[in-house]
């Protein structure tokens, strides 16, 4: 099967090892994640305002650009992209207004009117493939493994948006489970990583991950499976002991599901690009005789 | 127009406060009234609650009686354990009909000796304890239960279970065949044949009062579900000395002694985003007794109870709230993001708006003033009496001030928390006077068709 797949820019650049990781799963479960041929920046977390709408323009293109592909479906690795575009979507297909002034203001492009599903990965995996199905193709079980889903905001909210529970959310947890490992469900797993603070006051994101991993080892978890670039980045960069000696952040693994995956699969290791993870989480991994 | 004779006899449907008010005072000005209730007794929920503010009066005392009145009023027909399923006609001329479900067990001989719940060996959560204690399956509902005669759980009950195994309608281990009951009981009064009866009446008015249900906990997943974690009714029992730890109170989850309490307001009420715009209106009443209470009884312990503004404005109230006040109660005005548990302590992330800071208390027990809703089933009932009700369930009033008590079919009337969130004093008021529209209707019953054709 093949799903159109809208990258983003993250994953061309800081999470490369999200992209080579998921690419090389989802073509392990049969399903061939086609990259658009042309698409733009999603637009990134545009302004909440009312009738901001010029921040919806950059989205709504690259919805018009999986039309073009004869898609009505669209699949996102990064939650930023994830929760740009189907806002976007959601703009176009309810509001016949806004609709009327996007569509008008890009004059060159066909006119939109919502036709383009936005999906994350996760939701193929639990909503197109199956728990079941991933199951079955596990061939190492992450067995005894105490890993927690921590999903971040961009999946989860708005609820318009969400891709589960917005206060409980179990879709990564379920995945764990399905590769085998002892999924721990943690009070901090839909906390806020501090997002873009971690350009200008990076104490912000610091005090998050200190909540965050604080509150997972609390109860018990060794490590943490991400969904979102930017909480990964945030997590690994405050907790990294050479660069933030002070931060008495605990040492927690951060890893992609897609990487957990690929492991659990018993894919090359190499689709996972682990050089890009923290060094705690290489160690982790080394400890469990999950890499050599 | 109508030929027919105007039958000046009343039904109330709900048995709870409101219900045996108007039931009572029909009774009372002279005419028949059958008061229909789903459970197995009237007595509906004040009849669970530990003691009543502002007056902290027992229930258990000042209901029992209106509760035994209604039994034995000659006037009053009791229907529990049933549910009135279909309903025809116009005021005057109701043809109702009541699903009497059977209780299997012979209420003319059962003598009330309480063999038969004593040892009856399956046991399931107890309804009047909101799921704090375990209730046998033959079983009177509380031991002040009107009638004081038990029913037996068909659902739960192993004799019907073996039953249903033997005929082939029930799969898994055979149950055991069981009939404890029905060896010990010394008037032999279990009825294993009794079967659900249709019962059809004829009225010429009715009164509903189906009263009101907590939203449930699930509907606020960042309150968490944990052992620690009560919706008021739970902490009433816990407070009640007929509760199921005789009012002694306790942690649910280890019975140890709670020294940090939270009660959170607004649990769902005025919160358009969990559905209910509306204020519940008795939340912030009874957190604030339940708060007094809890430090009666734990005095060294801390009650802390988050408000978003307390609405104190029935006779006697606001001074109940400077009393709890004043008793050592911590009022943080602010709302409460999220519940969770960490090892032994419940977390409390809230904020409070006051000092524009947020708080963080690490709770051992945590009660929510969750939204009260109408009562299970309350649509379905209306949609069958064909009166309106508005987007939360709510009976609609024919005019908010001037018809507050009728609705909109002539001939049924409405009282207590069927119309809209309210107290015991105001359901009590709105049961007695929709006592007296059914009596102002009765009296006027001769030229009837021309006083209901006025508007």
């Amino acid at each position: 099967m093949d799903l159109a797949y809208y990258p983003g820019c993250t994953l061309k650049t800081r999470a490369k090892n999200f992209e080579t990781s998921a690419l090389a799963v989802m073509s392990a479960l049969g399903i061939n994640l086609v990259e658009l041929p042309r698409w733009n920046c999603c637009g990134t977390v545009y302004s909440l305002a009312e009738d901001d709408l010029i921040h919806h323009v950059a989205a709504v293109r690259n919805l018009i650009r999986v039309k073009e592909q004869g898609k009505n479906k669209v699949v996102t690795l990064c939650a930023f992209c994830y929760n740009t575009l189907k806002r976007a979507n959601l703009v176009m297909k309810d509001s016949p207004d806004k609709r009327f002034a996007i569509n008008t203001f890009m004059d060159e492009e066909p006119d939109y009117a919502g036709e383009v599903e936005t999906v994350h990965l996760l939701q193929v995996l639990r909503d197109d493939v199956g728990w079941e199905k991933i199951a079955g193709r596990v061939k190492h079980p992450l067995k005894g493994l105490k890993i927690a889903g921590y999903y971040g905001c961009t999946l989860l909210r708005p609820q318009s948006v969400a891709i589960d529970s917005v206060e409980r959310p179990t879709i990564l947890q379920d995945l764990l489970k399905a590769l085998g490992s002892t999924a721990v469900d943690f009070p901090f797993a839909t906390e806020c990583c501090g997002a873009f603070q971690i350009v200008n006051n990076r104490d912000i994101i610091t005090e998050r991950t200190s909540a965050i991993f604080g509150s997972a080892v609390k109860n018990g978890v060794e490590a943490i499976a991400v969904s979102c670039p930017l909480c990964e980045y945030n997590l690994r960069q405050t907790q990294s002991s050479t660069k933030q000696p002070q931060s008495g952040v605990p040492a927690m693994p951060t890893l992609y599901f897609t990487q957990l995956m690929a492991l659990a699969f018993g894919l090359d290791s190499a689709v996972c690009g682990f050089e890009e993870n923290s060094p705690e989480t290489r160690t982790w991994l080394k400890s469990k005789r999950l890499i050599s | 127009m109508n030929n027919k004779p105007f039958i000046k006899r009343a039904l109330v449907i709900g048995g709870g406060i409101a219900g045996i008010q108007a039931a009572l005072d029909i009774a009372d000005g002279g005419y028949e009234v059958i008061l229909v209730e789903r459970s197995p007794s009237i007595g509906g929920h004040m009849i669970q609650y530990a003691e009543v503010f502002p007056t902290l009066d027992c229930p258990q005392c000042i209901m029992t009686p209106k509760m035994v009145e209604i039994a034995q009023h000659p006037n009053v027909k009791l229907m529990t354990y049933a549910v009135v399923q279909k309903v025809n006609g116009s005021a005057g001329n109701f043809e109702v009909e009541i699903f009497q479900k059977a209780r299997k067990v012979d209420v003319k001989k059962c003598t009330g000796c309480g063999t038969c719940w004593q040892k009856c060996p399956e046991k399931v959560s107890s309804e009047f304890n909101a799921g704090m204690a375990k209730r046998t399956t033959v079983y009177i509902p509380f031991p002040q239960a009107v009638p004081a005669k038990p029913v037996i759980d068909t659902e739960h009950c192993r004799y019907i279970h073996y039953q249903q195994y033997m005929a082939g309608k029930r799969e898994g281990k055979k149950p055991p065949e069981c009939r404890i009951c029905e060896k010990l009981c010394p008037v032999g009064a279990i009825d294993w044949e009794q079967r659900d009866e249709i019962i059809k009446e004829k009225v010429g008015a009715i009164v509903v009062a189906t009263g009101f249900d907590l939203m449930p906990l699930s509907r606020i997943p960042e309150y968490t579900d944990d052992a620690d974690v009560l919706n008021g009714i739970q902490f009433e029992r816990l407070l009640s000395p007929s509760g199921p730890t005789a009012g002694v109170v306790m942690r649910p989850s280890d019975g140890k002694t709670p020294k940090e309490v939270v009660f959170i307001s607004c649990c769902g009420s005025r919160d358009p985003e969990h559905g209910v715009p509306y204020c519940s209106r008795v939340c912030c009443m009874y957190l604030a007794k339940q708060a007094l209470l809890y430090k009666h009884a734990v005095p060294d312990g801390q009650a802390y109870i988050f408000y978003i503004d307390t609405r104190s404005t029935g006779k006697g109230y606001e001074e109940f709230i400077q009393r709890v006040v004043s008793d050592g109660v911590l009022y943080l005005r602010g709302k409460v993001s999220r519940v969770f548990r960490e090892g032994d302590k419940l977390s409390v992330y809230g904020a409070d708006t006051l000092s524009g800071k947020r708080v963080e208390i690490a709770a051992d027990l945590v009660v929510l003033g969750m939204a009260v809703v109408p009562s299970d089933g309350t649509k379905g009932l209306l949609t069958k009496l064909g009166i309106a009700f508005d987007e939360a369930g709510f009976v609609v009033e024919s005019h908010t001030k001037f018809r507050p008590l009728e609705t909109s079919v002539p001939g049924i009337f409405v009282a207590g928390m069927a119309q809209g969130a309210k107290d015991i004093p105001d359901s009590v008021a709105q049961g007695s006077g929709a006592a007296g529209r059914v009596l102002t209707l009765f009296a006027q019953s001769a030229s009837a068709d021309k006083a209901l054709a006025v508007v």
